[in-house]
């Protein structure tokens, strides 16, 4: 960086005023860089940790798989939709699936943020110059990328619930499930830096994250009553109805997804979770004490 | 008020270096945790090219203070002038024109030696084939090129100690923050860690700033700063401070020291205190007490006896009537300790 080369210069000539206002202006130039910088390197480092331990990719699709196979194939013999008889349950799950793996990856890769914590990698990160807002963004876009490839490769197993890969609108599925891994890992972020311990952080997410997927319609529909008003309610709702829309593509049967929705009102839904948790968690990050 | 008594024994020149503004000033720190007082009123300077330690028991407040400088913590009060101008904690030209060694690893284990520098180097802006050259150079500080890719859990503890140094170095900072920097490190690995800074200081134009709780290590200092409840209660050159402890210190373990101090303030009309269950005695002309001591008390009360110079954790048993804590080494067997630290300054 040609800004750090000048100020080393004047450095070495020990010109300690000059030297103040060479470094003052390069790091105005440089202060977009260097956030850029810092967003950069967590994104490297959580990606580089992710391709090292190949059981944690492996694992985080084979449990999905399973539990799809056996909650769908227990399931099926008893599931009607209501309207919609030709849909077979374990293609009604697959999407609901999907959303589960991102969830779980999200999850689990935010909570290495305690880690980080106790461990003091995260101390030095924040004594760097990088923003905090940076370290948040860093950390999210990393680990969002880990759920978004999990949840990519998960949905190349559609075939296997019946689906056609080419008949599946990709922009709308990659679309949602941008939009949700981030949100998910924004979220997990801040509950982790506010919890800050690993036991109070398994609880909120099997307590709160966990009863939202269920009732999203990941499992089942919510046609009406208090389910219905939960549902409506429901951020993941609007994931796993956004990433059903695409995964059906142009074949979307009636009744599978948010009645009164379309995909750009439930991807608005979303982009408006995103940015409440961004502000949630940026906030906390700021709190220093 | 906390400023005590800044310079108490004879006059202590600063040491040569810049004559500009102090690198860095804080003043008045104030800071409490739910209500409870851990920085009152805390002032020091930082003088350019300077070796200044804060020297102090565990929690006396000396953590916190570098918790503030480094942007950890937002203090109640208090005002930090970096390089003559005033800045907040934590801003962004001060967190890039210093460099932080941590008390706890702050390396990512999983990542090898090569991979945490990077990433450092990445976090202060410096990229590409500079990032490339600065890592190299980085390594060889800390004598471990040899290891570059070996993942960072894999190294013994005297090497991530050097490699959470050249972390710090990564981006050439001007000042150089350390939290008990040699905590854990045994004796060999302390002297080399030591060397090494010592060594930086004289290439670079480098000021250290750092925190302790062993007295040998604050002897290393151009300027020792001696923290308690969150002030400063005596400043200055580590030879000055230790003159005033006047004499020699006699250390006697017993196994019932109050009694035996007792008796030999009685005796002798000494002041004998006792301090981690061994009865202490500061003493002039301390080797003409001993034989007195051991032929008036009866044999068998003393256990063992030892003298030694004094050192500055001697001086802060005499300024607050504690010790300096758990300092493992604080009790030399032979005493030979006081001339062992300065043979690295």
């Amino acid at each position: 960086m040609p800004g750090q080369n000048n100020q080393q210069t004047a450095k070495k000539q020990g010109e300690h005023r000059d030297m103040a206002e060479v470094s003052a202006r390069a790091s105005n130039r440089s202060v977009l860089a260097q956030e850029l910088s810092t967003i950069g390197v967590l994104i490297r480092r959580d990606l580089t940790r992710f391709v090292r331990e190949r059981s944690r990719i492996v694992g985080a699709l084979v449990q999905p798989l399973i539990f799809w196979l056996v909650i769908g194939s227990g399931m099926s013999s008893t599931f009607r939709l209501p309207g919609a008889d030709s849909v077979d349950y374990m293609e009604y799950f697959f999407p609901g699936v999907v959303v589960m793996v991102v969830l779980f990856t999200a999850i689990f890769t935010t909570m290495s943020v305690i880690e980080d914590r106790h461990s003091g990698f995260l101390q030095a990160v924040l004594v760097a110059p990088g923003s905090r807002a940076s370290v948040v963004l860093g950390k999210c876009l990393g680990a969002a990328t880990i759920a978004l490839v999990q949840g990519s490769l998960f949905l190349l197993l559609s075939p296997l619930a019946g689906f056609e890969l080419t008949a599946i609108a990709w922009p709308t599925v990659f679309a949602g499930l941008c939009v949700t891994c981030l949100a998910l890992c924004v979220l997990g972020f801040g509950v982790a830096w506010w919890l800050d311990s690993t036991a109070g952080y398994h609880v909120v997410m099997s307590l709160v994250l966990l009863p939202l997927w269920i009732l999203s319609g990941a499992m089942f529909p919510g046609d009406a009553g208090v389910l219905a008003w939960i549902q409506r309610l429901n951020p993941m709702s609007y994931a796993v109805s956004l990433v059903r829309r695409g995964i059906y593509g142009q074949a979307l049967p009636e009744g599978v997804v948010l009645m009164s929705g379309s995909a750009a009102l439930e991807l608005a839904v979303l982009v408006a979770f995103l940015s409440i948790c961004l502000a949630w968690s940026v906030g906390l990050c700021y709190r220093r004490r | 008020m906390s400023v005590v008594d800044t310079m108490g024994g004879p006059a202590i020149a600063a040491p040569t270096v810049g004559s500009a503004a102090p690198l860095l000033a804080v003043n008045g720190l104030r800071h409490a945790f739910s209500g409870r007082s851990v920085l009152a009123d805390l002032s020091f300077q930082v003088e350019r090219g300077e070796l200044f330690g804060l020297l102090g028991p565990n929690g006396c407040g000396k953590s916190t203070t570098l918790r503030v400088l480094t942007g950890l913590l937002v203090p109640d009060g208090g005002e930090l002038v970096f390089d003559g101008q005033a800045v907040e904690p934590g801003a962004r030209p001060l967190r890039q024109r210093m460099g932080v060694v941590f008390q706890a690893p702050s390396l990512d284990p999983r990542l090898t030696a090569r991979e945490n520098l990077k990433l450092s180097a990445s976090l202060y802006g410096i990229v590409g084939t500079e990032a490339d050259r600065r890592v190299a150079e980085v390594l060889g500080l800390a004598d471990l090129s040899q290891r570059a890719t070996d993942p960072t859990g894999e190294l013994s503890g005297g090497m991530k100690r050097r490699l959470e140094l050249a972390r710090a170095l990564m981006h050439d900072p001007e000042l150089l923050i350390m939290d008990e920097p040699t905590t854990g490190l045994d004796e060999s690995a302390f002297r080399k860690t030591w060397e090494r800074i010592l060594e930086l200081r004289r290439t670079r134009r480098l000021t250290v700033l750092f925190s302790t709780h062993r007295a040998e290590e604050a002897q290393l200092c151009d300027r020792v700063a001696i923290v308690d409840r969150g002030a400063i209660i005596a400043e200055g050159d580590p030879e000055a401070l230790r003159q005033r402890v006047s004499g020699d210190i006699l250390t006697l373990e017993a196994s019932e020291p109050e009694q035996l101090a007792a008796q030999i303030e009685q005796r002798f009309s000494l002041a004998a205190r006792v301090l981690k269950g061994a009865v202490v005695i500061e003493r002039e002309q301390g080797h003409e007490l001993i034989p007195r001591l051991v032929e008036a008390l009866p044999t068998g009360r003393i256990k063992s006896l030892s003298m030694h110079r004094p050192t500055l954790a001697d001086v802060f048993v005499k300024l607050t009537g504690r010790s300096l804590g758990d300092a493992g080494p604080e009790q030399p067997a032979d005493g030979e300790e006081a001339g062992g630290a300065p043979g690295h300054g």
